[in-house]
């Protein structure tokens, strides 16, 4: 191990890190946004919105996400002339918007799963209770349903974020130059593969570290109820005892 | 004697046994990458072809050895030999002074410029210097110029190379800050993005543009530019094989004059090529 040219990669590498974050940030926000909607529609009672959203899911969680990412990108290639026609051609052809479409449909079908658990998880007394207390609607949803929903989804959609910075790496593939990208460059300059990925990974774990770190201190700033309440010491009055 | 000595001699014994077995089969294992048409591609039935799994015959027979010809990723090839994966690399790899650093070769056993492919309705078909050719390593100042002149069509267009290659090198030395560089995995992904109009040219291998211009699909590009050589654009393809591994560099070097003197790496080359890539002198 040659210390010297693990730093010299460190800071090379570390020129990919606002792409990699950004491709997981975007993803993750605006699969976010259609994960609602496609939990949404699973759980409307309504049967064509119902098998839409099932089979969107099934489609997008069970096919790799390099496959995605190379039909999306060299797949969509070769119909320029109609996405020309349609005026999507401008967002199709750059391999970021390709990336990033890639990454959030990906996204969505996961999170949208994590979504319909965390909604299904509020318990019905609570939802009851809420009724009882003459609330319905939107702000039944927004009161009570949503805030809950989210602290029990949390855990699992921490996952899912990490999942995201890890499988931006794969947008290396369509020329994106992120941590993975600069890496696999490194190796062809200098063929020494394991130095170039021991760095390259261990950027991956410290992101991840700080991310789950974030994650937890949400969830304990969302659960107050399941934190011990801070021990009150009685004042100890000398005259009574 | 103890246990200790007994296992360790046990283990000994094994291993020389291993050894010698490894030592007696004369079975060479040659990688190459098969996406890499007409030197070495996956054909239709899905087994590797092109002018180096030809000429990998042809060099094992003259060796006297049986050969493997395996399929490995460009991006690792070198790492992957020496872990000992296989013991040579045939991939339209060319001679380099960064490359010798970890690696020897043998040969070369062929020589291409390279050059530009483009559609021929983009303004890049003009390019200078189409049909010329110079060596950075004998005639620096003249081909620099060249590239100079080209690069004055190339401001701020997108140019795509395959990675971890000469080519990338070459576009990482003189076009950037001129071009928008963009790297591929294979030369197939590249074609593939300029027949999409995702970039503007393609900087490859002459012989591979040449390979891709027989396709159909490429019926209105062209292959455009001066045709250079040399320099860090290395000098001819040759094998490569781990360094210290003298024994098996001298008799694919025995084997490739050779084959270069009876004719049959023409003969190869005008087979796959349509043009000679012999080395010369």
């Amino acid at each position: 191990m040659d210390f010297a040219f693990m730093r010299d990669t460190f800071w090379t590498l570390l020129s990919g890190v606002p792409l990699t974050l950004n491709l997981a940030f975007t993803a993750v926000a605006l699969g976010a946004v259609l994960a609602m909607l496609i939990a949404l529609m699973r759980m409307s009672g309504v049967a064509v919105l119902d098998w839409l959203a099932r089979g969107y899911v099934f489609v997008f969680r069970g096919s790799p996400l390099l496959v995605q990412i190379f039909l999306i990108y060299y797949g969509l290639g070769q119909f320029r002339p109609t996405l020309q026609e349609w005026g999507l051609w401008g967002f199709f052809r750059e391999p970021y918007w390709c990336a990033i479409f890639a990454l959030t449909l990906n996204t969505a079908a996961y999170a949208s799963e994590i979504i319909r658990g965390g909604l299904q998880s509020v318990p019905a007394q609570q939802v009851e209770a809420a009724r009882a207390c003459g609330m319905s609607g939107f702000l039944l949803f927004r009161r009570i349903i949503f805030p809950i929903a989210v602290r029990q989804a949390l855990p699992a959609y921490g996952s899912e974020l990490i999942l995201m910075v890890k499988a931006t790496s794969l947008a290396s593939i369509i020329t994106m130059m992120e941590v993975t990208g600069l890496a696999a460059k490194l190796i062809s300059q200098t063929f020494r593969a394991v130095e170039v990925f021991v760095v390259a990974g261990l950027i991956y774990l410290v992101l991840n570290f700080i991310i789950t770190r974030i994650i937890m201190a949400l969830e304990w700033w969302l659960s107050p109820h399941l934190r011990r309440p801070p021990e009150v010491t009685l004042p100890v009055e000398a005259a009574h005892v | 004697m103890n246990i200790t000595k007994t296992v360790s001699l046990a283990i000994l014994g094994t291993v020389l046994a291993i050894g010698t077995a490894g030592a007696q089969t004369k079975t060479i294992k040659i990688a190459t990458e098969g996406a890499y048409a007409p030197w070495n591609f996956t054909g239709a039935g899905g087994k590797l072809e092109g002018f180096e799994v030809d000429l990998a015959a042809d060099l094992c027979k003259r060796m006297n050895v049986t050969c493997e010809v395996v399929a490995q990723d460009w991006d690792g090839i070198i790492p992957a030999l020496n872990a000992k994966k296989y013991d040579a690399i045939m991939a339209g790899m060319s001679i380099t002074d960064d490359r010798k650093k970890v690696i020897d070769f043998a040969g070369p056993y062929g020589n291409s410029p390279n050059g530009y492919l483009v559609a021929k309705s983009s303004p890049l078909a003009k390019m200078p210097g189409t049909g010329e050719a110079y060596s950075l390593s004998t005639q620096q100042a003249a081909a620099e110029k060249a590239i100079d002149a080209d690069k004055v069509l190339l401001k701020g267009k997108t140019v795509g190379v395959q990675g971890s290659t000469i080519h990338s090198n070459f576009a990482d030395k003189y076009l950037k800050g001129t071009a928008e560089v963009r790297e591929y995995k294979t030369t197939e992904q590249h074609d593939l993005d300029l027949a999409a109009g995702r970039i503007d040219a393609v900087l490859a291998d002459a012989t591979a543009i040449i390979g891709t211009l027989e396709k159909p699909e490429f019926k209105d590009y062209a292959l455009v530019g001066p045709s250079i050589t040399g320099g860090l654009l290395g000098n001819g393809v040759g094998v490569g094989v781990r360094k210290g591994d003298t024994e098996l560099k001298k008799n694919f070097d025995d084997a490739i004059r050779a084959a270069i003197q009876d004719g049959t790496v023409r003969t190869l080359s005008m087979k796959w090529f349509k043009i000679d890539i012999t080395p010369k002198g």
